[in-house]
């Protein structure tokens, strides 16, 4: 389907996270890389939060409220201390993050503020121990071009990350709380982006921006991408959690799918005049009986368990729950997602996708007839323990009532396959207040010239640079940064000394091919690799090696190079040992070297490479090879 | 709390460039500074913070300073919007529970949050508790009342009186539990206090407190709040105590003697423990799990009510290199009796003890207690110890410093002699001794 984004009027706007590379976390002395080994303390809080004196009830807050879940966090002493089990006042406001912060909004032409406040911002799902994330204003309206056209950029605010969820049950939460605390960017432009392209364009222009003040961190898990997406008609859709740069266009073409999918079966509801009031006056049903010998599974399960199956007729939704506008873009889907996110339900199905899934169609005739559903109705069930399923069931018909108006505003997380799932309702006007254990910090008009003046090059002044520092092309120069490998580049030749197209030949070319087949070689630590230039250089291993390792210590992310090296073979081996390998193949090849010295160099060294492959420079090989069959011939 | 400053935090020139544009604190504003200009509202500004800037809350939720030399103009867009809530009606109250008085002292144990301007108000009626902790409405028959509203570092002696007062009257008037909020700083103070003044009540006296404030969603107020009440409500035993966390997690409340428990971590919800004794119950899971024996029975028959406390009672930490004159100094301001934390076993410099014997023989009251805060005193071990018994010391044995201190203001205010106090301090009256000291038990039942 070709989409025309301007005739729907597409709007995006992004907010692009990034953890800022400090010597330590935002309100605490905590180093920000990860660390394990330390004391492993487990502990079990639950969060409420206070009345608002306003009185309104917010529907995000009241979501994560109702699910009232037991939250246990895991923390290691390596990299937490009392600060993030909120055992223990928030320290001052690193200023070393401050002013990587300051930095990068000079770069985008934003004015910084004159004092900076840090706010709490109510979080009650448990993914920051105190219930609110610490977060203050930088900068605002700043602007940044791209691709000549001037994308607004509205705030840059400075906050903590929260804590990583590890495991999720229906009524526990686990997390880890090693990446709390550490500084995050988060620069917001205004809604102005009208195509996936740009989408992808504009943000591949602020994280050249971040990364050019060199103080961001590199990797997965460091960036983050929320997009707010809404067509005309639509309504204002806000997606979480976007990791790759690459996956930005196709979030968001699917999203417009997605609501221009709603809006098309708003009209056909509409058109089978579908009412809002036939809906709600539909009866949940006990439909258990029905099911007692099934053979689905989950039904029976449920069953067994002690549950019910309740049915709820949709009456005029037939077919439309599982029309698909795109993989996993259906209304049923919807439904089922948003079933799930409240009232934490597993067995849920409906007649558009069934018999299926070991329900038989003798089961869903009788069902139909249960709840009087026709040609052009659809029953959606729900196993479960009866009040879950019941309230799993008016999740359903909540959402199905919002159907008939076509796109429902709300917060939604992005899959790695760039769908997206329904996470909680849009949260009314932010709920914060000053984080008072932190007096505001003034930004004096000289500290902030000072930076000013001290702004670190653009990236592209950064790619001529280290094109002409290096004699590498700009084209391997740019590729080194994007692929946020210049500063290990640098590393890499400053420390071992090694030719710099070498190390950008295998940093650039031989990890993106290997990545592209599914190796992830992010995991890789930069320490390892170092290490392997180091030997190339002290001739302990060949480049050619390099493919190989690169994949092993992919595979085995805890594993060093000595393992890599042991576990592929590659142990070193001596010149004597070469030499004296080269000489017992010239003897088994006499005449051939004396006939035909060029066939004859060919057949010894791939007798060589067969046992030598990695562990000794090829070059350095060829040379010794023709050095002894020329010298056999001209003595 | 409540404020009528309707420019609370703003002072000099910035005031009056305030008052002269008819602004207050609350109100919708656009301000001019240079050719930017930013709408928002006006916030309150802290007493500390320097002075030179205006603080709003912009669209976004976020506040901003914005320094007043810059500022050009400033104009009110809109009137502040009145805080409007309504509490929601009172849970229904379950019939048969217990009927549980909550007093409150000081601190907010629940609180509400104005988004607006930022503020915290602390929510002190029983509609508000309940509506704000509605677990309570399971728990007991609630009532709650305002006795002072003071921080816990302002207590005095006189405060003490009043609690002491206060929980007799709830207690004659029939409570079946009385819970006292208090802030957490002097909580073990008035915990010991309440101890000797109400002894062997026939309810018990539960004080409650937080380390974290109730306006963060993870403070430990609640939790501590329904260990108390159910404690009050509901344990078979009634004795003055303690109701806080007991470690890092949510799930077990420890409830420590009065006289026996002390805040030994300036931040952390687990910072009151019970020293030289173990918690007398812990609560989790909904059930009071009782931790030692010979704990006094609810109801029983034995309750009398000794209120008074003297302020001629002086505590005093011995340090290295302090010169004797500190103690004259003391004695000089009407101090009829000093409890010295000492080193060790009981010791302080020798230099000390020709002072510490004219003030004996003058009739001031001196016990020996010791700034280790674990173990049991005893000064017949060395030279030192045995000296300061002869200039007239009194050991006092496993008593913490701080209810040493209570237990003698509370002594001084009743006994006729010197004679009287020293046989009333080695008394034991509310469990502030103990016989038998006993080793750690490693990490106790919280695990």
């Amino acid at each position: 389907m070709k989409i025309d984004y301007r005739e729907i009027g597409l709007k995006v706007g992004l907010e692009i996270h990034r953890q800022l590379d400090t010597r330590h976390k935002l309100f605490c002395e905590c180093p920000t890389t990860p660390r394990e080994g330390g004391r492993e303390i487990v502990f079990i809080r639950w969060l409420r939060e206070a009345q608002s004196e306003l009185g309104e009830v917010d529907p995000a807050a009241l979501f994560e409220s109702r699910k009232r879940r037991m939250i246990v966090y895991h923390a290691d002493t390596e990299n937490t201390c009392l600060v993030e089990l909120d055992e223990e006042p928030p320290h001052d406001l690193n200023r070393e993050a401050v002013e990587i912060a300051l930095t990068a909004a000079l770069m985008m032409n934003a004015r910084p503020v004159d004092e900076i406040h840090v706010m709490r911002k109510i979080v009650i799902d448990g993914s920051n121990t105190t219930g609110f994330q610490r977060t203050c204003v930088i900068a605002l309206g700043g602007e940044i071009e791209v691709n000549g056209k001037k994308i607004p950029i509205q705030t840059i605010t400075l906050e903590e990350d929260a804590a990583r969820i590890i495991e999720q049950k229906p009524h526990e939460v686990h997390y880890d709380l090693s990446r709390l605390g550490i500084p995050l960017i988060e620069v917001s432009t205004a809604p102005v982006i009208n195509s996936p392209e740009e989408a992808y364009n504009v943000a591949y222009a602020i994280g050249r921006i971040l990364r050019a003040t060199r103080r961001v961190k590199r990797g997965i898990g460091t960036v983050r991408q929320d997009l707010n997406i809404s067509i005309t008609g639509g309504a204002p859709v806000e997606i979480k959690g976007v990791q790759e740069l690459e996956l930005l266009p196709k979030v968001v073409e699917l999203e417009v799918i997605r609501q221009l999918h709603l809006l098309k079966i708003r009209d056909e509801l509409r058109s089978r005049r579908v009412s809002e009031d036939d809906l709600k006056r539909e009866p949940i049903k006990d439909v258990t009986s029905i099911f007692v010998k099934t053979s689905s599974k989950i039904l029976r399960r449920k069953i067994e368990g002690g549950g019910v199956v309740l049915a709820l007729r949709l009456k005029g939704f037939g077919g439309l729950l599982g029309l698909e506008a795109a993989p996993g873009i259906r209304l049923g889907a919807e439904l089922a997602g948003r079933a799930r996110a409240w009232s934490e339900v597993e067995g849920i199905f409906h007649t558009d996708e069934l018999p299926g899934y070991g329900i038989s169609g003798e089961e869903v005739m009788r069902l139909r007839e249960e709840v009087g559903a026709g040609d052009l109705d659809a029953v959606v069930i729900v196993a479960a323990e009866r009040e879950r399923a019941e309230d799993a069931l008016e999740r359903v018909r909540e959402r199905a009532i919002e159907a008939l108006y076509g796109v429902p505003p709300e917060t939604r997380g992005a899959r790695p396959d760039g769908t997206t799932i329904y996470l909680r309702p849009r949260p009314g006007a932010a709920r914060m207040y000053p984080e008072t254990d932190i007096p505001p910090l003034p930004l004096p008009r000289e500290y902030v010239e000072e930076i000013k003046r001290r702004l670190p090059p653009s990236l592209d002044e950064v790619a001529e640079w280290i094109s002409r520092r290096y004699g590498v092309s700009k084209q391997i120069a740019d590729e080194l940064i994007d692929s946020e490998k210049v500063e290990i580049f640098e590393r890499v030749v400053g420390e071992t000394g090694i030719q710099p197209s070498i190390a950008a030949s295998i940093l650039v070319e031989h990890m993106k091919s290997l990545r592209r087949e599914g190796y992830e070689v992010e995991k890789i630590r930069e320490e390892d690799l170092l290490e392997f230039f180091r030997r190339v250089v002290r001739g302990e291993l060949a480049k050619e090696a390099a493919p190989e390792i690169i994949k092993w210590l992919a595979q085995n992310p805890d594993k060093s190079l000595d393992d890599a090296v042991n576990a592929l073979g590659l142990k070193a081996v001596s010149l004597e040992e070469v030499k004296a390998r080269i000489a017992e193949l010239m003897e088994a090849n006499r005449d051939l070297v004396r006939s035909n010295p060029g066939k004859a160099i060919s057949v010894i060294m791939g007798e060589l490479m067969k046992t030598y492959r990695g562990r000794f420079d090829g070059g350095k090989l060829y040379q010794l090879v023709s050095q002894a069959v020329y010298g056999q011939i001209n003595p | 709390m409540s404020n009528q400053d309707a420019l609370q935090g703003y002072s000099g020139e910035i005031r009056a460039l305030l008052e002269g544009a008819g602004v207050e604190v609350g109100d919708e504003v656009e301000i001019r500074a240079g050719d930017e200009v930013y709408r928002g509202i006006l916030m309150s500004r802290y007493e500390l913070a320097d002075p030179g800037y205006i603080v709003i809350k912009l669209p976004n939720g976020y506040n901003i300073g914005i320094s007043a030399s810059r500022v050009t103009s400033i104009r009110r867009v809109a009137p502040a919007a009145k805080p409007r809530f309504t509490p929601p009606p009172r849970p229904p109250q379950k019939p048969g529970l217990p009927k549980v008085v909550i007093v409150s002292t000081g601190g907010t144990i629940a609180s509400r949050i104005d988004y607006r301007t930022g503020g915290v108000r602390a929510a002190l009626t029983a509609e508000d508790l309940l509506s704000i902790v509605p677990e309570l409405a399971e728990l007991a028959d609630l009532d709650a009342r305002i006795l002072f509203s003071i921080y816990s570092e302002d207590m005095t002696p006189d405060h003490w009186n009043m609690m002491a007062a206060e929980a007799d009257k709830l207690i004659r008037g029939g409570a079946e539990g009385v819970v006292i909020a208090h802030g957490t700083d002097t909580m073990g103070y008035s915990a010991a206090a309440l101890s000797f003044a109400l002894q062997k009540p026939p309810v018990p006296v539960v004080f409650v407190g937080a380390q974290r404030s109730s306006d963060r969603p993870s403070s430990d107020a609640a939790t501590n709040l329904i260990a108390a009440v159910r404690v009050a409500g509901h344990a078979p035993f009634a004795e003055v105590c303690v109701s806080m966390h007991a470690w890092h997690s949510d799930t077990v409340i420890a409830i420590h003697r009065g006289t026996r428990v002390r805040k030994l971590h300036t931040s952390s919800r687990d910072a009151f423990k019970s020293v030289n004794s173990e918690p007398i119950a812990y609560v989790s899971g909904g059930e009071i799990k009782i931790n030692v024996r010979n704990l006094n029975p609810r109801g029983s028959g034995d309750y009398r009510f000794e209120p008074g406390f003297s302020k001629d009672a002086a505590l005093i930490k011995f340090y290295p290199g302090m010169p004797p004159e500190i103690l004259e100094a003391i004695h000089n301001l009407g101090i009829r009796g000093i409890i010295l934390e000492g080193t060790g076993l009981g010791h302080v410099a020798n230099k000390l003890i020709p002072t510490i014997r004219m003030l004996v023989d003058e009739g001031v009251f001196i016990g020996m207690t010791s700034q280790c805060i674990f173990g049991r005193i005893n000064m017949r071990v060395y030279d030192t110890g045995r000296y300061l018994l002869k200039a007239g010391v009194m050991p006092l044995d496993d008593m913490l410093p701080e209810t040493a201190y209570v237990k003698l203001s509370w002594c001084l205010a009743r006994a006729r002699d010197l004679e009287e106090v020293k046989r009333l301090m080695l008394t034991p009256i509310a469990g502030e001794l103990g016989e038998r000291s006993m080793p750690a038990i490693r990490e106790a039942a919280v695990a």
